[in-house]
């Protein structure tokens, strides 16, 4: 196994919040320039892997690297989109002031940002067609353009790779095509890992989707086949999940489940 | 009034005015975005344990109070890292406690007067130059520790998480804050009582969140209400003859009631 360039890769990774296992013998590679969605159920571990990814958390054993170096170790490799829970509405601040803080860890000015930071979060504003509200404060967005805000935050620092916890969750489905065509062309050009629940968003843009409850199986294209992919989630996306009809878009995962994996079968 | 300002006592009452106002308005309004309410009102009342406990030994009661508070400041300043979804219940005991303890340090000690008392509602016109400095001193500290860390304090404020993918000392700043609200805290118990400190810290800031699209406008429109309420409640206690620390906290309220009927300018 050649170290060509991955973007992230896990190694026997495990992982627990006190004594209750959440990731256990983690192991997977994501090439650079892939579209990875990473799908699951509630409590799966999905944003566990994420902050492990960002170095937000410490695996109990196992490694991890981003761009073969350990997670936090670079700050300008890793952009982060995290959840918006809703929980700062109120805190007194302006879109463009969130965007810059994607500019922290640069040597910027000595008391405030410098103008390169301001270029580079207008630069990122104007990507999710928010320059126009960058003076705005957070409170006053809808909940679509403050998800644009904080993805226009991780994508300020310029990074090798985009983390995004469930950005799609709670928009309006217009800023939800637009987010998934940005990022459908953001990558290549950098790699974008992003937990959702939205099954017609693996069809549409995906490259490689992994299944995270406990364990992590992943599946790159070779494996899905894009086109199989589009087929059969585009047609039904959500129902074929809640139905839960059988459904073989993925080879069968050659592990024990257990009870545990995600039911692709 | 303007007689008054022959006597020091009312000169120092102004000056301590003043300075709580700068103090309430910077931390205060770390105190409201960074939700560290609980934390207030903890310090506040394990000081009380503090003071007991000075004047059982028979030492300062302002280092005893500034010491203990710091203390269990820290502790629950690690609470709230490593335990943060029961932080809450387990700052509420240590809240108790410090209390209970003052009240049996207190009964430990024979005559101890009506220094325990004036912890209680504090007495901005007996404050000692020695106050003034160290709130001065306080406020020169957190001034400076804005000004260089601006940037790190906004992002942390805002979302920690995000702030430490960037590289940004989330622990320590969490810390920093913790022992500047503490000590503010001690210092204005002088001033408004430790029943009063968490209104003095909270109302100013929740009023000027409101009209504010910053971190620092907010820090800056609570430093001015601050100030509004300090001197117009301590000119209604002299004029009045009343408690001064209970008239500045009414005053206060009294705006903040009004400000929740106004439509908020500015923002949404």
């Amino acid at each position: 196994m050649a170290e060509t360039k991955n973007a992230l890769s896990f190694r026997g990774v495990n992982f627990s919040y006190g004594t209750d296992p959440v990731l256990r013998d983690v192991t997977f590679s994501v090439p650079q320039g892939e579209f990875l969605i990473i799908i699951g159920p509630n409590g799966g571990g999905k944003t566990t892997l994420l902050k492990l990814a960002l170095g937000l958390l410490v695996p109990e054993s196992g490694t991890i690297s981003v761009f073969g170096k350990k997670p936090g170790e670079d700050r300008s490799v890793a952009g982060y989109v995290p959840q918006d829970t809703g929980r700062n509405r109120d805190f007194p601040i302006t879109a463009l002031e969130v965007a810059l803080q994607g500019r922290l860890g640069f040597p910027g000015g000595r008391l405030s940002y410098g103008r390169k930071d301001r270029e580079a979060a207008m630069e990122a504003l104007k990507a999710l067609k928010m320059e126009s509200l960058a003076g705005r404060s957070m409170g006053e967005l809808s909940q679509g353009q403050r998800q644009r805000v904080l993805i226009a935050r991780g994508l300020a620092s310029d990074p090798g790779v985009l983390f995004l916890d469930e950005p799609l969750a709670s928009i309006d489905p217009e800023t939800r095509d637009m987010l998934l065509t940005l990022l459908g062309e953001l990558c290549g050009r950098l790699t974008v890992v992003m937990v959702s629940h939205d099954m017609s968003a693996v069809s549409a843009h995906a490259t490689a989707v992994a299944c995270v409850n406990r364990k992590v199986f992943y599946h790159d294209s070779a494996e899905i086949g894009p086109d199989a992919m589009e087929q059969v989630w585009g047609r039904c996306p959500v129902e074929l999940v809640a139905h839960g009809i059988p459904h073989r878009v993925l080879a069968v995962h050659d592990h024990d489940h257990g009870g545990e994996g995600c039911s692709h079968d | 009034m303007t007689d008054l300002l022959q006597f020091e006592f009312m000169r120092n009452a102004l000056w301590a005015a003043l300075l709580c106002s700068g103090l309430c308005g910077i931390l205060g309004t770390m105190v409201v975005v960074k939700r560290y309410v609980i934390l207030a009102g903890g310090v506040a009342h394990a000081a009380y344990g503090g003071v007991g406990l000075a004047l059982f030994l028979g030492f300062s009661p302002r280092l005893g109070a500034v010491g203990f508070s710091l203390a269990l400041a820290l502790l629950m300043a690690w609470v709230m890292l490593k335990k943060a979804s029961r932080a809450d219940a387990i700052i509420g005991v240590i809240w108790a406690a410090g209390m209970a303890a003052g009240i049996i340090f207190a009964d430990l000690t024979p005559g101890y007067g009506s220094d325990l008392m004036s912890y209680l509602f504090g007495s901005i016109l007996t404050v000692a130059r020695e106050d003034l400095l160290l709130m001065a001193g306080l406020l020169a500290v957190t001034l400076f520790v804005g000004m260089l860390w601006s940037r790190e304090i906004a992002a942390f404020s805002y979302d920690e998480d995000f702030a430490r993918t960037r590289g940004v000392p989330v622990t320590l700043l969490h810390f920093v804050v913790v022992v500047l609200i503490s000590v503010a805290v001690v210092l204005i118990i002088r001033v408004v009582g430790l029943i009063l400190v968490i209104a003095l810290l909270t109302i100013p800031p929740s009023v000027a969140e409101k009209y504010s699209r910053s971190l620092w406008t907010m820090m800056g429109v609570s430093c001015l209400l601050s100030a509004a309420f300090s001197l117009g409640g301590l000119a209604l206690a002299v004029r009045f003859n009343l408690t001064a620390g209970a008239v500045i906290i009414l005053v206060a309220s009294a705006v903040y009631l009004v400000s929740l009927l106004l439509p908020s300018g500015g923002r949404r």
